[in-house]
């Protein structure tokens, strides 16, 4: 035993390429498991209903509201009217993908690239995916007008001989959105489906344990279920990988098929994934930054991890500018006077001149500040900054649609889009739904992964001192 | 009475590990090892081979892929010809973006019916349950269990194995069926 740890010592690497513990602190399985169901298991505390009523409100009156006046009265209670066919509706629609992206990325990619880090952000990535798709999904299916013909997106055998144009990418958003909802939703039930285990095996009151039974749905952990379990989880993050490259290109084929100046660009679909997962990251931080703190996560999700996800919004953030460069290129380089127009208004036209700028100054300015090693280990920062980059990416997608709509062709056809308090009601409902979901998501389920993030501990390796291996550490 | 098996509870993913090589040595086949995390290893000691959960996701994705193609023919090229901008009824790659799409749903749902189906979940219960330490197995501890109805099962004899392997907390476990 001497002999080995000396051994260790000779062997262990230089402090600077060492790598950081995934738990900081950590003092076992059986600690881990009490440290991350507690607060699934704890008495509500005061801050999460102080969020949580708010989130309700809007989520149970003002979005109700918002939807049934909408849909019995038309599409008219909103701003949009011709030229500006597209409003709020499809501004917000593209944002709440965005969010979504970023969580399928985080838990997905990282996962197919062995990041251990991610086992401890990786569910509620997830559940932040899970959400803001929902939420996606509501526009289009009110934007229609008559929401009640609805069923004619898909592809339902009627009567009237009614069959979706397949040929419209418009019809491939709809495939592509519901696909993405259930098996993002798939993907986040199974994943928690040892750690209901978890938290059924730990329960003490009767009711706790009958619906932890019901959801764990019997799992034992031996190793056959983890064996299966191990290559259905692959599988799943493969296609989540594909499924983060696909649904936002499609939303970017949405524009980039009509012949409009501004969306007409091979760049949309690449443009579209990229923006949503930078939007994404810094949705990422907003939620991260408060709940490690409010919910006593310091160790669990660590300021190494913190680190890395403000690393990975600095990426997406430069490939983002890099593309907004490249969009001013080719509008210059086409020798299209349209293109040119369009391009030169989204900074020196009139009406929506501020939302251009709105736009450099927050995703090209701002983010660089993340290139400073103090920034990025300055929570207070992280999370002002994560705030700005959703403002920055809301008011990119509101420069793409109104931007490129109001002024087209022909000047005796342009108008204005002001958005009404219905559109504004609409998106804050939506906010505020998607926020109540998740304060119940992270007060009743297991927000981290329990069994993932034992699992990358030393303890449970059976060829680490820690996990009962004898002689040295392989 | 009818028994399920007999349960033993180790302390460390290594000694599991070993445990299992030699319950798997002394020639045992219906047992199973009980753990909080995949053990590394444990697959190839077990000799559980390659899971077919990615075969049940390879089909359930392609029979949606090709059904949707089929759907975009009935649909627009049978049923109801459409022409969209002077271009054949069918053709291959107009199909393509939303039978990639629903590919991945198939794949999706394939991955999680085949391992629900696979693993015969889910149940309600488990004769593993009734036992009081099970509990811990999804906690900080590692269980073996060897079922009553392997052909090498005996009372005495399986319990004398699982202590000299360094089990501790042997019981033997009631099937209530």
């Amino acid at each position: 035993m001497a002999d080995s740890a000396t051994n260790l010592k000779s062997l262990a690497p230089p402090a600077e390429l060492r790598r950081a513990p995934v738990v900081e602190g950590n003092k076992g399985l059986g600690w881990l498991t009490d440290k991350l169901s507690a607060f699934a298991e704890g008495k509500i505390p005061r801050w999460w209903l102080i969020l949580f009523l708010p989130a309700a409100f809007c989520a149970m009156v003002v979005l109700p509201v918002a939807l049934i006046y909408q849909v019995t009265t038309g599409v008219g209670v909103w701003g949009n009217n011709h030229p500006a066919m597209w409003g709020l509706d499809i501004v917000s629609f593209i944002w709440w993908v965005g969010v979504a992206h970023a969580g399928t990325l985080i838990s997905a990619m990282l996962f197919l690239t062995r990041q251990h880090w991610r086992t401890t952000i990786g569910r509620m990535a997830e559940a932040m995916t899970v959400f803001s798709v929902m939420m996606a999904g509501l526009y289009p299916a009110i934007h229609v007008g008559r929401a009640w013909f609805d069923w004619f997106m898909f592809p339902i055998p009627n009567s009237n001989g009614n069959w979706p144009q397949f040929r419209s990418p418009l019809m491939w958003d709809v495939f592509a959105v519901n696909t993405y909802l259930v098996v993002s939703m798939l993907f986040w039930f199974m994943g928690m489906i040892p750690d209901f285990a978890i938290l059924r095996d730990r329960s003490t009151t009767r009711i706790r344990k009958g619906i932890f039974s019901f959801l764990a749905m019997g799992w034992t952990g031996s190793a056959r279920q983890w064996h299966n379990y191990e290559k259905a989880y692959v599988v799943l993050c493969g296609l989540c990988t594909l499924l983060v490259f696909t649904v936002s290109s499609i939303v970017g084929l949405d524009f980039c098929t009509s012949m409009l100046a501004g969306w007409h660009a091979t760049i949309f679909p690449l443009y579209f994934v990229i923006g949503a997962v930078f939007c994404g990251f810094g949705m990422m931080l907003v939620i991260l930054v408060p709940l490690r703190k409010w919910c006593g996560l310091e160790n669990i999700i660590t300021m190494p991890h913190i680190d890395k996800i403000a690393k990975l919004t600095l990426v997406s953030g430069l490939i983002i500018d890099y593309i907004y460069a490249m969009e001013f290129f080719i509008a210059w380089y086409s020798g299209d006077t349209y293109e040119r127009w369009v391009f030169t208004h989204r900074l020196f036209g009139h009406t929506y001149w501020y939302m251009g700028w709105i736009l450099i100054g927050i995703n090209v300015c701002v983010t660089q500040l993340l290139w400073i090693k103090k920034v990025r280990a300055n929570l207070a920062a992280l999370f002002i900054i994560g705030v700005l980059i959703n403002i920055g990416m809301w008011s990119e997608r509101f420069v793409i649609v109104v931007g490129s709509l109001y002024q087209d062709f022909l000047p005796s056809s342009w108008g204005k889009y002001i958005p009404t308090i219905w559109d504004i009601a609409l998106y804050v409902g939506t906010l505020g739904a998607f926020f109540m979901m998740y304060l119940l998501f992270v007060k009743f389920l297991p927000m981290i992964a329990i069994s993932e993030v034992k699992s990358v501990m030393p303890e449970a390796n059976p060829h680490h001192r820690l996990g009962g291996a004898k002689g040295e550490n392989r | 009475m009818k028994h399920y098996g007999i349960i033993a509870e180790f302390e460390s993913p290594a000694a599991i590990l070993h445990a299992a090589e030699k319950v798997r040595d002394a020639g045992y086949q219906r047992w199973d090892t009980f753990t909080p995390f995949p053990i590394h290893g444990m697959e190839k000691v077990m000799k559980l081979g390659n899971s077919l959960v990615g075969w049940v996701a390879l089909a359930g994705g392609a029979f949606m892929f090709l059904n949707v193609v089929g759907l975009i023919w009935y649909a627009n090229a049978f049923d109801y010809p459409l022409i969209v901008g002077g271009k054949p009824m069918f053709s291959p790659p107009m199909t393509f973006v939303p039978a990639y799409i629903m590919m991945i749903m198939g794949g999706a749902v394939g991955a999680l019916v085949g391992m629900l189906g696979l693993n015969q979940l889910p149940r309600l219960h488990h004769p593993l349950f009734a036992n009081k330490n099970f509990a811990l197995a999804s906690r900080d501890k590692f269980f073996l269990a060897i079922g009553a109805t392997d052909p090498k099962f005996s009372e005495n004899e399986t319990r004398k194995l699982l202590e000299k392997i360094g089990g501790v907390n042997i019981e033997l476990v009631e099937d209530a069926d």
